[in-house]
């Protein structure tokens, strides 16, 4: 089942077309990993899938999932880094999207952000304030909130950007995890191609417009992927 | 200790200031909280600077200042905040160049009408007598929206300023949530500003929040310290102002640096052990 499909996508900014004539489905249970060099539009084609802003042209349809259902992981901003909110204010405001205009969280957002801070494991940091936390901790709890607000899909841009080699090998294992034993729809975007082919059953390799898009094993064979692999492999 | 306050309370006077300075700062520190956490700040400064040129020229038209400068505010309010949005402009420059404008325009306005007088230093450094009985009914008119929007947004206000981005994707109209800030803080504004100055009214905004920052560590109890702190020590500066006749504004925002320094000294100390 196709959870968004995409259509001939153009987002510009300025006259500038950052995202231009993209197409892509993305499937139920599909780990789709958005790679591209900077600037190739993968931020831009985010936050219009969310919403955020208004293709030019194209369509985005979506079925089985509202637009507001979308759990997504965003960039850290700076306004983050020292932030005074505990771990349960900051997980627990992935819930707003099920209160609509109702002002308070009932017992049940309650347990759910209890449930969700369980399953990434930490419930024993809940009451820690979000910037004592480390780099690691910090996108844990980004996560659980990104899953108070779906069931179905994740958006992740970028997420280990910042991270250490063993936070970033954990977090690749947790969003697997998700994907594989919950049935959560994967989508990241990704600047780290080898883990993009490892953890991805399909790929989106982005330069504006679609350079790639289909199955990770498709993508391996192209040249592009074998030219950037070697980039990579000699940085 | 009692007889000076029973002495304080017996003018009428500053029985009205007291009941809008604590009703303001209440407010100015709950809003505050948002606004210095979103690198809003500025625009509290800002609003103050554009009311100060409202005051001038209600005074020259012979209207009454409310009425002025409370739209003219709340206009500036959503523009100061779409420049902030706008990333093309530079937003602190943009917000500078605004009240730096909107101050000369009414110094302007002010000397070609009465003249540099008494009146015009009230204007920028605040008079404890400036309250009048209007102003305590409509201070504590702003103060029950504000205080009952804060609260029944409280959610959505922590969600848009943790992370707008997120909080927009998830569905919530995040600018709807930014404009209300804005408006609630130039009413605040606004109200408070005759009192304590244009120049110092944008110190009862960022004062409680920073402080109540040092010490507290999730955002319910940084808006609660703030809040409580933001009266403490508006009062402290009314009794401060009246024991050794110094200016009222100027007094308030003394005791909340003095507050600021200590709540960042017993941080220091915390961290050290």
């Amino acid at each position: 089942m196709k959870l968004i499909s995409c259509v001939g996508v153009t987002i510009g900014y300025d006259g500038q077309r950052a995202v231009n004539n993209v197409s892509f489905d993305l499937e139920q249970g599909d780990y789709l990993c958005v790679v591209g060099e900077n600037g190739s539009g993968k931020s831009t084609l985010v936050k219009g899938l969310l919403g955020l802003i208004k293709p030019q042209e194209g369509s985005i349809t979506f079925d089985g999932i509202a637009p507001n259902e979308i759990g997504y992981l965003p960039q850290q901003t700076v306004i983050q880094r020292d932030f005074p909110a505990s771990v349960t204010e900051v997980v627990i405001s992935g819930c707003l999207n099920r209160r609509g205009l109702l002002p308070f969280y009932s017992r049940l957002e309650k347990a759910r952000a209890a449930d969700k801070m369980k399953q990434l494991n930490i419930t024993d940091i809940k009451k820690k304030s979000y910037r004592d936390l480390s780099g690691g901790q910090q996108q844990r709890v980004l996560l659980a909130r990104a899953l108070c607000a779906t069931e179905k899909l994740l958006l992740l841009d970028e997420p280990v950007s910042g991270l250490d080699p063993v936070m970033t090998a954990d977090l690749y294992q947790l969003v697997a995890k998700l994907n594989q034993t919950q049935g959560i729809t994967v989508m990241m975007v990704s600047h780290d191609l080898e883990s993009a082919i490892k953890y991805g059953n399909k790929i989106l390799h982005m330069k504006t417009a679609t350079a790639f898009f289909g199955s990770t094993e498709d993508y391996l064979k192209t040249e592009m992927c074998q030219r950037m692999m070697g980039v990579q492999k000699h940085d | 200790m009692i007889e000076l306050l029973t002495e304080l309370m017996s003018y009428a006077f500053v029985v009205r200031a007291l009941i809008v300075g604590v009703l303001v700062s209440l407010c100015a520190a709950l809003l505050g909280v948002s606004l210095v956490l979103k690198r809003y700040s500025m625009i509290g400064d800002g609003l103050s600077h554009v009311g100060f040129g409202a005051l001038a020229l209600a005074m020259a038209l012979n209207l009454s200042p409310l009425e002025v400068a409370i739209p003219v505010v709340a206009v500036a309010a959503f523009v100061l905040l779409r420049i902030s949005e706008n990333s093309r402009i530079k937003g602190d420059a943009a917000i500078a160049l605004i009240s730096s404008s909107s101050l000369a325009i009414g110094v302007i306005i002010i000397s070609y009408t009465s003249g540099m007088n008494a009146d015009t230093s009230n204007y920028m450094f605040g008079s404890i007598l400036a309250m009048s009985e209007s102003d305590v009914f409509l201070s504590v008119g702003v103060s029950v929206v504000v205080i009952l929007l804060y609260v029944l947004f409280y959610n959505k206000i922590f969600a848009v300023t943790f992370d707008e981005s997120f909080t927009r994707a998830t569905g919530t109209n995040a600018s709807r949530y930014n404009t209300l800030i804005a408006l609630l803080t130039a009413m605040t504004i606004v109200v408070g500003m005759r009192m304590m100055g244009a120049l110092l009214i944008s110190s009862l905004i960022i004062f409680p929040a920073l402080t109540s920052m040092r010490l507290f560590k999730t955002f319910k109890q940084v808006v609660i310290s703030s809040a409580i702190l933001s009266v403490i020590c508006f009062v402290a500066g009314i009794v401060v102002s009246f024991i050794f006749s110094f200016p009222t504004g100027a007094s308030v925002v003394v005791i909340n640096l003095l507050t600021f320094t200590l709540f960042s000294t017993i941080s220091l100390f915390k961290k050290k052990i």
